[in-house]
Formats: structure tokens, sequence, C-alpha cells
């Protein structure tokens, strides 16, 4: 056994942990956050997105918690979907789109695609609809196909680089998208998809 | 699932990570970023008794200038490398082959040292590694010692790192003056390339003065395509020429079979992919 100590949504925890345990299985069995989910436990679908802190990068980033040791993640700081929204409870404006955008029917792949999203938009506020789809390649969703997951990623964007958001409560060190921008909120891009209805019944 | 029971051990100093490795023997492992050990070890078909963390150790992190090569520390990351303005500068090939490795989750944690370390013809590094005849600094029991890439990759999963040695740092020339371009063909981000290749050509007015060619997932290891590289050599940097050289790519060439492609179309990828790199590297355009 290996003591180790995490902070995880602003919760510091110390335990003695199995060296082959996996991160997501310490979040979800031992620290009780079960909102990052085990999807695909062969660390292609990213269900298990959380953000990192802390580990020597010079900066906050996604890693998918079923392809790290619990043990590497000594020293860290981890913001997991359960840590995001604010500290009175409002939804970060990656949440708030992805509700407003429908962008998830099972909802099982949300968690990392909304983590997933935050990272992206930490490293490129702006970015195209090929970028959107570029940056969350490493999160598989098998209801939406995308198209509202994209728009959602782009609204929150927009939000983003224009609001006056703020920080969550489990904030750490490292600009999260939620630091207000200087540059101006512009107008969404035009879709370059079709717009589907929202679902309706079938008759 | 859940890995085998294996020790584990975070060494802070290189002198400590090689005397963690000898102490563990035959069945010791170094941990680097773990983005493909870490799946190995959860399907059980890696079963080390010990992993040795190299996570702790900041003096192999890190780009440093050197002259004519840029020295690279082995647990630098993928995420690090792409930001780094000398690998941007000086590397490109490098740079550009390290942004299509799978996902960017994966390159927040994944290293360059345990990408050719692994050794799998399918990573896209080693191809890179071999056209820029990069070299490896090793360090185990009997000191340091330095090994070219034609000597590193020595089979399938299999390097020249001998018990006990471990990837310290990658000497990367510089290729100020070259033109580069790595294109590859998979199905999906966190898919093994189905095949890829990494070329550098230098060009002297309208020729093609040197060319070097690595292929991606076209045997048991990262191969040079000389047949390419000799067709290239003296040849005039049009669309034409550098077609007729790219279609000797796969030859020498022994492509692997699998559920994603055939050897035979792994070969005939081969020849698309060099054109369209050679093209690309050399900023030639159909006249």
């Amino acid at each position: 056994m290996t003591r180790i100590s995490i902070t995880v949504d602003g919760v510091r925890y110390d335990d003695d942990v199995e060296s082959r345990t996996l991160l997501v299985h310490h979040l979800r069995d031992r620290l009780g956050k079960v909102g990052t989910v085990v999807g695909c436990d062969t660390s292609n679908c990213g269900a298990c997105t959380v953000l990192v802190a802390g580990d020597s990068a010079t900066t906050r980033h996604a890693v998918k918690s079923c392809n790290v040791l619990a043990v590497q993640a000594d020293g860290t700081e981890i913001i997991t979907i359960e840590g995001l929204a604010g500290g009175d409870g409002s939804l970060h404006p990656v949440q708030q789109a992805f509700h407003d955008r429908h962008a998830l029917q099972c909802g099982f792949c949300t968690p990392g695609m909304i983590l997933a999203a935050v990272d992206l938009l930490a490293e490129n506020p702006d970015p195209s609809d090929a970028e959107i789809r570029e940056g969350i390649e490493g999160n598989l969703c098998r209801c939406t196909g995308y198209q509202n997951i994209v728009r959602a990623v782009r609204d929150a964007a927009t939000a983003l680089r224009g609001a006056d958001v703020a920080e969550p409560a489990s904030a750490v060190d490292g600009q999260m998208p939620g630091t207000p921008q200087a540059a101006p909120a512009v107008p969404s891009e035009p879709e370059s998809v079709p717009v589907e209805a929202v679902p309706r019944p079938v008759p | 699932m859940i890995p085998a029971a294996f020790e584990y051990t975070k060494p802070s100093t290189v002198d400590e990570a090689v005397q963690a490795l000898a102490d563990g023997g035959e069945d010791a492992k170094v941990l680097a970023g773990g983005q493909s050990l870490i799946p190995m070890l959860r399907l059980r078909l890696a079963a080390p008794t010990l992993l040795v963390d190299l996570g702790g150790l900041g003096e192999l992190r890190g780009v440093r200038d050197d002259g004519d090569a840029l020295v690279i520390g082995a647990m630098t990351r993928y995420a690090d490398l792409l930001r780094d303005p000398l690998v941007r500068d000086h590397a490109p090939l490098l740079a550009q082959a390290t942004a299509t490795v799978a996902d960017r989750q994966v390159r927040h944690l994944g290293t360059i040292g345990g990408s050719l370390a692994e050794a799998d013809p399918a990573g896209d590094l080693p191809s890179v590694a071999v056209a820029l005849d990069v070299s490896f600094e090793v360090v185990g029991p009997d000191g340091w010692r330095t090994i070219s890439a034609a000597d590193f990759f020595v089979d399938f999963l299999t390097t020249a790192l001998g018990d006990g040695e471990m990837l310290a740092a990658l000497r990367v020339p510089k290729q100020d003056g070259w033109g580069t371009h790595y294109e590859k063909f998979n199905r999906v981000a966190q898919a093994w390339s189905i095949v890829g290749v990494a070329v550098a050509v230098r060009r002297e007015n309208g020729t093609i003065a040197e060319a070097r060619v690595g292929l991606t997932n076209m045997g048991n290891r990262p191969v040079r395509a000389r047949a390419v590289e000799e067709a290239l050599t003296g040849a005039p940097a049009t669309v034409d020429a550098v077609s007729s050289a790219a279609a000797r790519a796969a030859e020498g060439a022994d492509p692997p079979a699998d559920v994603w492609a055939s050897a035979e179309y792994r070969s005939h990828l081969a020849t698309v992919l060099t054109r369209r790199a050679v093209v690309a590297a050399g900023g030639i355009h159909a006249s």
C-alpha cells in the first residue's frame, strides 16, 4: 500500500491505496465521486475524463482516469464533473450549453465530454467546428451523432469569451475558461450542419 | 479490468531509477506516461512485478538547444512538445507527427520516450526517429551510451535497451532548411496507424537534393524507404518525379496483415501516402 494525498473538487483526501488501483476506481469506490463513470475500460471512450493540475505539467489538463494509476496522481488537484459547477450551484457554461442544446441523450458520455470541452476551450477559446470535433476526438458518444454536442461547445465558447462567469468552487491554479476574457462576444457562426428538430414522439 | 498486483516505486534521481531497475530484475518495468502500458496492465497482457515510475525525474523532462540538434528529455510529454517553440521551429516533423498521436487526453500524459521505448511499429514517432536519424541516449548499470535510431529498433516491441537500461533523452537533428511532412492513415483517433509516412526533403532550386523517408507500420519495426530516397535524390521537384519515386515505397518492406488491412493494401497505401507526403514536404505544385 502507498499513502497518497490528492485534492478532489476542492477537498483533500489522504488514503492508502494499492499500487494497481486505477484513479477512476479510487475516485468512485473510495471517494464516492461516482459522477466520473467507467465506460469502455480500454482508454478509448473518454467517459472517465477528469481535469488534473499539479502533476508537473504546466497547466491543468484533461486525462482519462481509467488510464492513470492512483499512485501517479499523488500530490495533484483533480476536478471531476461534480466539482465543475459554481459554489452557488450555478452550472458551468459548458454544462449550461449542453443542457440548452440538448447535447446528450443517455448521458453516459456527458461527464467526460463536458470536461474534455472545458479543456479544449481553455487552450482554444474560439474553436471552429472542425477544431471542436478534433478536440473531443478522445470522447465517444453513441447516442447523439455529435451534432448537438458541437453546437453546445460552440455556444459555451461564445459564452465564456463574453460572460463574467464565476470560478468553479473547486478552482485551482491555471486558467479555467470561466475566467473572464477580454475578447468581446461574437455571434455564433452560421450553422454548418443541418439543424435537427428536437426529437418528437413517433406518431 | 484491474491489473495484477505489482510493487511500485517512484525514484527522484536517475541513479535511483537505475538502481531500482537493477534491484527489480527482469520483471521490473519502467512506467513513463503509462498511456500504452496501463491498458496492457489492465488487460493483463503485461504483469510486471515492479513498476519504476519515472514521473518524478524532472531532469528527464524538457527541450534544450544543443547547436545543430535539440536534446529532448525522454519524459517530455506530447502536449509539452507541441507547445515548445524549439520543437516547432527546428523539429516540425516531430511536432506534426506528435499532434496526430491519439487524443488530447492521451497527449497530456504520454511521453516521447515512452513511445519510442515501447517500439510499436504502428506508433507514429518511431518512423520519425528513423527518418531523422535521432540518437538515443540511454543509461543503465554500466553508465551512459548512445544508440543510433537504425540500431535502436530491433523487432516488434523490442529495442536495443539492455537489462536494466532505460531511455533518458533523444538527440534530434535540427531540420533547418528542410521541408517535412507526416502523412497518416487510420480509422479513429485512438487507433494505431494503418500506415504512416514521415518525410524530410531538402530542395536546391528545382531539384530534390536529399530525402529521408520513414514508414510507420510497414514491418516489425520502423523502416526507412531507401529505394524512394535514392530515387528522389537529384530528381526534379515535380509531381511526376515524386510519383515514380513513391511507387517504390514498399520495396524491401514486410508489412503486417491484420483485421484492418492486408499486406497488399498496406503496400499500396505506402506508395500513395509517400507521394502525398513528399509533395507536401517539398512544397511541390502540379505544373
